[in-house]
């Protein structure tokens, strides 16, 4: 498999007029092609800093990121970006908040609208594709959301805790919901979060920072025995139990 | 269809009685005020030549409603205000976008904002009348100057109080600001925009009627300047009553404007 990104030694700071807070140091890392990787750390370690560099919202102070092995920003391949709330626009109706990426892009044709309105159906929202955002249930706006990423056909999604605004139980069924789907889109993605079941759950590997200034802790890769669980099979398999200890035990070793 | 509940029919009852005794008060006063007023005008308990009444005020509206001349001063002033009003609303949304596109532009003249609004307006009118000379395009600036810089201030930080993680998405959308401002910052700003122009329309009309008394030589403003000089009090109190009138109607008006945009929306 191709390898898709690759963080070299970024670093980064936060500054205020106050002080400078080093946020992040020496993070490196690669990503192939197919793969799903989860971040865990501790909270304020400045996850969600990492998911902003390598979506070109923030530049790295030093280190480089590179595409295919690609340096060249324009060869920047298509990041699909997923917040922790859905943020649907109140005012549009579902459908045109699912096209909006492609409204933005200049991607809006007769070929993209029809796949935008297939992928609703696929993923049973198309009764609500003329509905406000307001009367969709949780789980439902979080598929949209993920929907009007996905239109974009990006090369690599970035998920920045996309279920961490939602009660327990909905975020037990969405993530395993948007799970399936990125696997059975044979996406890449980087999940961040803090909750470590959840990283078990999804991800193929799983990358253990330090608190602030972060720094790669460890990398666990995660293999169970029976291939192509979902995410809650996943939770319920033998080996479940041991990743999440081995996981929890090298955050706190941090401590 | 459910079926209703006794209580629900009488919690609905009780809302309802609710809203006819406030809507039959509201008539009540009024009547009652017109009457009291009436009364003692005729009586002589109040003098009606500083006073007027209302059966005056209605005999005064009917004679110029005979020679026309009130639809000519009604028709001015309204005529004034909503132009100054219109380019009250155009103007300050195209000044708040300008300064929310440019950080550093709004940082320099925020301070001049701030004065140009607490200063008194009035104030500013002699000056226009000077410049401008006594015409309606003074009196329409003189309408305009009252309201704009308040409103370019409110949309200014109305449209800096939106959800920054709205931008974000916009930006990890590969959009660039000006997407921002018109995908997140105008729609989501439509309902502030309303309420802005809410508070506008009644002070273009303050300024409007300021701009006619002292630049005027029709309209409200000049009628009620020259009836306090000539002591025709009738004239002045009608025209504060049609004055009233107007501002409800204006008012009604962009609140039903409000509504509509509520109901496609929803």
């Amino acid at each position: 498999m191709k390898q898709i990104l690759e963080l070299k030694n970024i670093d980064f700071s936060y500054h205020t007029a106050d002080a400078e807070t080093l946020a992040l140091t020496k993070i490196s890392f690669s990503i192939k092609e197919g793969e799903f990787i989860a971040i865990v750390g501790p909270s304020g370690c400045g996850k969600s800093t990492l998911l902003h560099i390598i979506a070109g919202l923030l530049s790295p102070e030093n280190g480089s990121i590179t595409f295919y092995g690609n340096l060249n920003p324009d060869h920047k391949i298509n990041i699909g970006y997923m917040l922790q709330k859905d943020e649907l626009l109140e005012w549009r109706s579902i459908y045109s908040n699912v096209i909006l990426g492609l409204e933005i892009q200049h991607k809006l044709n007769t070929y993209t609208k029809a796949n935008a309105l297939q992928m609703l159906e696929t993923y049973g929202l198309k009764q609500f594709a003329n509905s406000r955002p307001s009367e969709l249930s949780g789980g439902m706006r979080q598929r949209a959301a993920l929907i009007r990423t996905l239109v974009l056909d990006p090369d690599i999604l970035l998920l920045d805790e996309p279920f961490s605004a939602l009660d327990y139980q909905t975020r037990l069924n969405v993530s395993d919901d948007i799970g399936r789907i990125i696997r059975g889109e044979k996406k890449t993605a980087i999940l961040v979060t803090h909750d470590l079941s959840e990283a078990v759950s999804l991800a193929d590997r799983i990358i253990i920072l330090t608190k602030r200034p972060a720094t790669v802790h460890q990398t666990v890769d995660i293999r169970f025995e029976t291939p192509d669980l979902s995410p809650l099979e996943r939770r319920n398999a033998p080996e479940f139990k041991t990743y999440f200890n081995l996981i929890w035990k090298e955050l706190n070793h941090n401590d | 269809m459910t079926e209703v509940s006794k209580y629900q029919i009488s919690y609905l009852k009780k809302i309802k009685h609710h809203k006819q005794f406030v809507r039959f008060t509201r008539i009540l006063l009024l009547i009652g005020f017109l009457l009291i007023w009436e009364i003692t005008a005729d009586t002589g308990i109040i003098d009606s030549f500083i006073f007027s009444s209302p059966s005056r005020i209605v005999l005064c509206f009917i004679g110029m409603v005979k020679d026309k001349s009130i639809f000519l001063h009604t028709g001015v002033t309204l005529y004034e205000t909503i132009l100054s009003f219109i380019f009250v609303t155009f103007f300050s949304i195209l000044a708040a976008i300008i300064l929310w596109l440019n950080q550093s532009l709004s940082e320099i003249l925020e301070p001049y904002l701030v004065v140009l609004n607490s200063l008194p307006k009035s104030a500013l009118a002699p000056l226009l009348i000077v410049w401008f000379g006594a015409t309606r395009t003074t009196i329409i600036i003189a309408g305009m100057s009252v309201a704009i810089f308040g409103s370019v201030l409110t949309l200014y930080t109305c449209f800096q109080n939106v959800d920054s993680q709205k931008l974000t998405l916009i930006y990890t959308l590969r959009g660039n600001k000006w997407h921002a401002l018109t995908k997140i910052v105008l729609p989501g700003n439509i309902p502030s925009i309303i309420s802005t122009m809410k508070v506008n329309i009644g002070l273009c009309l303050v300024g409007v009627v300021i701009g006619e008394f002292i630049g005027g030589r029709e309209g409200l403003g000049y009628l009620i300047i020259y009836g306090s000089q000539v002591f025709k009090l009738d004239w002045l109190l009608m025209s504060i009553c049609i004055l009233c009138i107007i501002a409800m109607g204006l008012y009604g008006l962009i609140g039903s404007v409000e509504k509509w945009y509520l109901k496609t929306i929803k």
